[in-house]
C-alpha cells in the first residue's frame, strides 16, 4: 500500500484559497507507484545499458502518496467549470451536454485494449465501427468518402487544403490563393499558410454574408478555392451559397466547408447539396464528443468522389464476404496522424449517432436553432444586434452603443451569475461581440435564466460588470504580467523543489 | 418557444436555407436507438475485435501496452476535466490551467528543456510542428531526418509539410545508428536535423553525434525521445536538443487503437515565441492571488491568423491531464523503475529468442525496450501464426533494407509470458 497522506485536511471548494502546486506537496521518500510481480531477473541499469548513455539520476518528478495526489487533483477539479456543472454558451465551440452512454461505450475493454497495429482479422470490431462511422458521415454531409485521421478541426482544415492542392496538381495547375471571409475562424488562415497558400480576405456585406458580387471581384485563375463556414460565424446561413459555388467552380476552384457549425443543419441541408467539395467535421462539437478541457477532438474530412482517391490512408473498407480490411487510396496525399486518428473520440461519435439516428440528429439542429433564436428575441432591445436576420444555432450581439459596458465585462459578470461566458470579441468584424451558443441540450428554463442574466447585466450597468467576477477562485488574472514575466513551469520561478532550470525566463 | 417567435413549425426555423437546398425526407440513417440497445451494439463491436485486447501484447512501434492504475482513470475521468473546454475564462478554469502548468513542468523535466507546451496531437504531428518551428526559425526549407524515425511519423511529416515545400531527406542508419555523413540527397543547408533516441528499432542512437552534425551546418536539433526511457537515459536537452518531442501515450493512456494520444513538445528558451499551440503561465490576479492563464497568446491562430506559429486550436488537454496524474503517481523513483522493468524484460526476451534457431538480430546496437529480429519467415506470417497462439507478436519492420519483426516489452510482461512467447515463436517458425 502507498504511504498515508500528508495534507488532506482542507479542501477549498471553488474557494478563494490557492491550491499549492503538486511540487509543493512533494515529500522525499513518498510514492504511489506499484508494479506487478514478473519474476524477471533484476538486472541493474549498468548491466543493461552502456554507462555513457545513462543519466546520473532520474528526472526529478514528484514524490507523493496516492491519497495526496487524489486530494490535490480533486481540489483542482473543484476550481473548474464544466458542461456537467451548467450551461456553457461559448459560441462556435458547441459546448453541449455529452451523453454518459458515449463515454461508457468508448471505455469498453475490447475497444481500449486494441493495439492500432493489430492485424485486421483481430480488429474487425474497430474496422466495422470506423467503416460505419465513415458511411454515416458521408450521408450527413452528402459526400462520397471520408478520412477519420485528422485529430481536430484545424488538422482537418490542413488536410482538406492539402487535398485541394493535390487535386489542382493532378489537373496540372498550381493556383496560389485561398479566399476566406473576414468573419472566419483564425484556424482558417493559419491552415492556409501551413498548406503553402496565401490568404485573401473577402469582406462580408451589409447582411453579414458573402455576396456574389464581392466574390466575383476576387475570382481569377490563381484562386485555388474558398473556405466557408455555413452557417457562418455570425450564426447566419450563407443564402447565396449555390451561386457562390457555381462562381468558384466556374473559376476552376474548389469549395471547402468548415464544419464548425454543422450542428445547425443536420438533416436540413448538406454541404454536398450546397456545392462543397471538401468538408471537415468537428465530432467534438456536432457529435457531442466531450471537449476534455481543450481536447482531444476529432476532425474527419469528407470529400466528393472526384477527390476520394487522394485521401490519407489507410481507409477502412468492407470486403465482399462482409469482413473489413484496410485499403490505400490510389493517389493518397499520405498520413496525417501516427495511427488511425483519435479512435476513442470516433467511437463516442458513433455511439451518439446510433442513439440519435437520422431523426434525432434533425431534432438536434431544430432545438439548437430554436434555443438560439428564442435567446436572441429576449436580448433584442437590450444588446445591439449587428446583423438582425433569422439566426441559426448561435447569435452574435454587441454591447456597442452602451457606454462603458464591454463584452469582456459582460462575460466576467456572467461567471458570477453561474454561467460560463460566451465567446467574446469574435467574429472580429463585430466590435464588442458576444457570440452566444446555447446548444440544443439546455432546457427552456436554462435558456430563460441565461437570457435573464444577460439582461440584468446590461441593466446593472458597467460598474458591477467591471468588478466581476467575485467569488470565483480568481478575479481577472494579470495577463500582461504573465507574458512579460514568463513562468511556464514551476522550475522557472526557482520554487523550493528546484528542478534543473531555475530563474525566470525573459523571452527577447 | 416556437409560438413565442411567431413560427408555426420547426421547418420555419430554417427559412434562411433556400428551398432548393433543403434535404427532402431527412437523413438516410436508421432511427435512433434506446440507450440499452446502443450499449449492446457497442459491446458487440468491442467483442468483434476477436479479443485483440486479450492477445498478450508485444507490439510497440509508438503504442505501448503499459499498466494504467485506477487513480489515473478516476482523476482524468472527472467530468470537470472531461466536459470543459479550452480555458478562455481563467477565473473558472484554474483546475485545467494548473493541471497543465504541472504537466508542462513535468515534460520540461523529462526533456531537460525549460519550456514545454500544453500538448499537440501525437508524436507524429509533434515532429511536423517541430520542423515547422525550425523552418520558421532559420528561414531554411530542407530537413534531414534520421531513418530511425518511426516510418509513419516520417510519412506524416512529409504530408503535413509538403504544402510549404519543405524538403525532407532521409539519412540512413548504419548498425542501428544514424550516419550523418550519408545524407540521402543533396539539399541546401537544413533547418533541422531530426534524430530519434531510442529509435524505431529500439536502438540508442547518438544524440551527441546528431548535435555535432547539426552544429556543423547551423541547423537546429530536433530530438525525438521515449519518455519512459527518459527514466534511464540522458535527457535530450542535456545532449543539445533545441526541440524535444515525444509520444506521451505510455503515461496513462490505453492502446485505444491509436488515439487519442499525446504529443509532448519542449523547447530551448530561444524558441519560446515560436511554440505551437497553448502555453500556460503563472501570474497574479487583481487581488494578488496566484493565477494561471494561457500566455504568449500572440503566437496563436485566433490572434495572429495567417502568421500564427501553428494552426492548432483544440489539442489533447485531457490526455495531458492523465499524463500529469500518471507521472505524479509514478514519481521520481517509479519512472526509473518503470524504465528499468521494461529494459529488463527486453533483455530477457531478446536473449531468449536469439537462442531460437533461425532467429538473429536485425541490428546490433544497444536497445532499451524494443528490438528488431530477423526471422526465417515473413513477419506478417509470423504475426498471424503467433496470434493463433495468443500473442500479438510485434510489428513488421524494414531496417536498413531488410525486413523483420519489431518486438516491444513493457513492465506488464511476466517471465512466464516471455517464456511462453519464446516457445510459441519456436513452434511457428519451425
Amino acid at each position: 500500500m502507498s504511504a498515508p497522506g500528508g495534507r488532506a485536511a482542507s479542501a477549498p471548494l471553488l474557494g478563494r484559497e490557492s491550491e499549492p502546486t503538486i511540487f509543493e506537496l512533494s515529500v522525499p521518500g513518498r510514492r504511489s507507484a506499484s508494479f506487478r510481480r514478473t519474476a524477471v531477473p533484476e538486472w541493474t541499469a549498468e548491466e543493461l545499458l552502456p554507462a555513457e548513455e545513462l543519466r546520473p539520476a532520474p528526472p526529478a518528478l514528484v514524490e507523493i502518496s496516492e491519497r495526496d495526489l487524489v486530494a490535490h487533483v480533486t481540489r483542482l477539479a473543484h476550481r473548474q467549470y464544466s458542461v456537467d456543472l451548467g450551461a456553457y454558451p461559448l459560441g462556435s465551440c458547441t459546448m453541449k451536454y455529452n451523453p454518459k452512454l458515449c463515454d461508457e461505450a468508448a471505455a469498453l475493454p475490447g475497444l481500449i485494449g486494441a493495439h492500432p497495429a493489430a492485424p485486421a482479422a483481430y480488429a474487425q470490431g474497430w474496422l466495422a465501427l470506423l467503416w460505419r462511422l465513415s458511411d454515416a458521415l458521408c450521408r450527413v454531409t452528402g459526400m462520397s468518402a471520408v478520412t477519420l485521421q485528422p485529430p481536430a478541426g484545424a488538422a482537418g482544415e490542413l488536410t482538406g487544403l492539402l487535398l485541394m492542392r493535390a487535386w489542382h496538381r493532378h489537373q496540372g495547375r498550381s493556383p496560389a490563393k485561398i479566399l476566406i471571409p473576414d468573419s472566419a475562424h483564425g484556424t482558417n488562415p493559419a491552415s492556409v499558410s501551413l498548406a503553402g497558400y496565401q490568404t485573401v480576405s473577402v469582406a462580408s456585406d451589409e447582411r453579414g454574408l458573402v455576396s456574389p458580387a464581392t466574390l466575383r471581384r476576387h475570382l481569377d485563375e490563381d484562386v485555388a478555392g474558398i473556405m466557408l463556414t455555413n452557417p457562418n460565424t455570425l450564426g447566419l446561413f450563407e443564402e447565396d451559397i449555390a451561386l457562390l459555388a457555381d462562381l468558384v467552380h466556374g473559376a476552376g476552384g474548389l469549395l471547402y466547408y468548415d464544419g464548425a457549425n454543422l450542428n445547425a443543419i443536420l438533416g436540413v441541408t448538406r454541404p454536398g447539396d450546397m456545392g462543397f467539395d471538401i468538408v471537415h467535421l468537428n465530432l467534438h462539437k456536432t457529435f457531442a464528443v466531450p471537449h476534455g478541457g481543450g481536447g482531444p477532438g476529432a476532425g474527419p474530412v469528407a470529400v466528393t468522389s472526384a477527390l476520394a482517391d487522394l485521401l490519407p490512408g489507410p481507409l477502412p473498407g468492407r470486403l465482399e464476404d462482409g469482413s473489413f480490411a484496410w485499403h490505400q487510396p490510389a493517389r493518397s496525399i499520405g498520413r496525417v496522424h501516427g495511427w488511425h486518428g483519435n479512435a476513442l473520440a470516433l467511437a463516442r461519435a458513433w455511439a451518439y449517432i446510433l442513439a440519435n439516428g437520422g431523426d434525432g440528429l434533425r431534432r438536434v439542429s431544430e432545438a439548437a436553432v430554436l434555443n438560439a433564436n428564442w435567446l436572441l428575441a429576449q436580448l433584442r432591445g437590450v444588446y445591439a444586434i449587428p446583423f438582425d436576420r433569422p439566426a441559426m444555432h448561435e447569435v452574435v450581439v454587441s454591447t456597442k452603443g452602451r457606454e462603458e459596458l464591454h463584452a469582456l465585462d459582460v462575460g466576467k459578470r456572467l461567471l458570477e451569475k453561474g454561467f460560463h461566458a460566451p465567446t467574446i470579441y469574435f467574429p472580429l468584424i463585430v466590435p464588442e461581440a458576444l457570440m452566444i451558443e446555447p446548444t440544443e441540450t439546455e432546457s427552456p428554463e436554462t435558456v430563460a435564466a441565461l437570457a435573464q442574466a444577460l439582461v440584468e447585466i446590461a441593466r446593472e450597468g458597467a460598474e458591477e460588470a467591471k468588478a466581476a467576477p467575485r467569488g470565483t477562485p480568481i478575479n481577472r488574472a494579470d495577463e500582461a504580467r504573465a507574458a512579460r514575466h514568463l513562468v511556464p513551469t514551476w522550475d522557472a520561478d526557482g520554487g523550493e523543489d528546484r528542478g534543473p532550470h531555475q530563474g525566470t525566463l525573459s523571452p527577447e | 418557444m416556437l409560438a413565442d417567435l411567431g413560427l408555426a413549425s420547426p421547418e420555419d426555423l430554417f427559412r434562411s436555407v433556400p428551398a432548393a437546398l433543403r434535404l427532402a425526407g431527412g437523413l438516410d440513417l436508421p432511427e435512433g436507438m434506446p440507450e440499452p440497445d446502443v450499449a449492446a451494439e457497442m459491446a458487440r463491436l468491442a467483442r468483434a475485435n476477436r479479443a485483440s485486447n486479450e492477445l498478450i501484447c508485444f507490439a510497440g512501434g509508438g503504442a505501448y501496452d503499459h499498466d494504467v492504475p485506477a487513480v489515473t482513470r478516476a482523476l482524468a475521468g472527472r467530468s470537470e476535466f472531461v466536459t470543459s473546454y479550452t480555458p478562455y475564462q481563467p477565473e473558472v478554469a484554474q483546475g485545467v490551467l494548473q493541471a497543465l502548468f504541472e504537466y508542462q513542468t513535468l515534460v520540461s523535466r523529462l526533456a531537460g528543456l525549460p519550456v514545454a507546451n500544453a500538448s499537440v496531437y501525437d508524436g507524429a504531428t509533434a515532429v511536423a510542428e517541430a520542423v515547422n518551428l525550425a523552418v520558421a526559425a532559420t528561414g531554411r526549407s530542407a530537413v534531414w531526418v534520421s531513418a530511425g524515425l518511426n516510418p509513419r511519423w516520417l510519412e506524416v511529416l512529409v504530408t503535413l509539410t509538403a504544402g510549404r515545400g519543405v524538403e525532407v531527406v532521409e539519412v540512413a542508419l548504419a548498425g542501428g545508428r544514424t550516419n550523418w555523413e550519408e545524407v540521402g540527397a543533396p539539399t541546401g543547408p537544413p533547418a533541422a536535423l531530426v534524430v530519434a533516441c531510442p529509435n524505431y528499432l529500439g536502438c540508442i542512437d547518438s544524440v551527441g553525434e546528431a548535435k555535432k552534425a547539426a552544429g556543423a551546418v547551423g541547423a537546429l536539433l530536433v530530438s525525438v525521445f521515449d519518455p519512459v526511457a527518459a527514466g534511464l537515459l540522458r535527457a535530450p536537452g542535456e545532449l543539445g536538443a533545441d526541440v524535444a518531442v515525444a509520444e506521451g501515450q505510455p503515461f496513462g493512456t490505453p492502446l485505444a487503437f491509436g488515439g487519442p494520444y499525446l504529443g509532448m513538445f519542449a523547447v530551448a528558451a530561444a524558441h519560446v515565441r515560436r511554440l505551437p499551440g497553448r502555453l500556460v503561465g503563472r501570474t497574479l490576479d487583481r487581488e494578488g492571488r496566484t493565477a494561471y492563464v494561457t500566455t504568449l497568446r500572440a503566437r496563436e491562430q485566433d490572434i495572429r491568423r495567417e502568421k500564427a506559429s501553428s494552426n492548432i486550436c483544440t489539442n489533447q488537454t485531457l490526455v495531458a491531464v492523465a499524463a500529469m496524474v500518471q507521472l505524479a503517481w509514478l514519481g521520481t523513483s517509479g519512472l526509473r523503475e518503470l524504465a528499468l522493468r521494461c529494459a529488463r524484460g527486453t533483455r530477457y526476451l531478446r536473449d531468449a529468442v536469439l537462442a531460437v534457431p533461425g532467429v538473429s538480430p536485425l541490428v546490433r546496437a544497444p536497445v532499451v525496450r524494443e528490438f528488431a529480429l530477423r526471422l526465417p519467415l515473413d513477419a506478417e506470417v509470423v504475426i498471424e501464426r503467433m496470434a493463433e497462439e495468443g500473442f500479438l507478436a510485434g510489428l513488421p519492420v524494414l531496417a536498413e533494407g531488410e525486413r523483420g519483426l519489431l518486438v516491444a516489452v513493457t513492465e506488464k510482461r511476466t517471465a512466464a509470458e516471455l517464456d511462453a512467447y519464446v516457445a510459441a515463436l519456436e513452434k511457428v517458425i519451425t
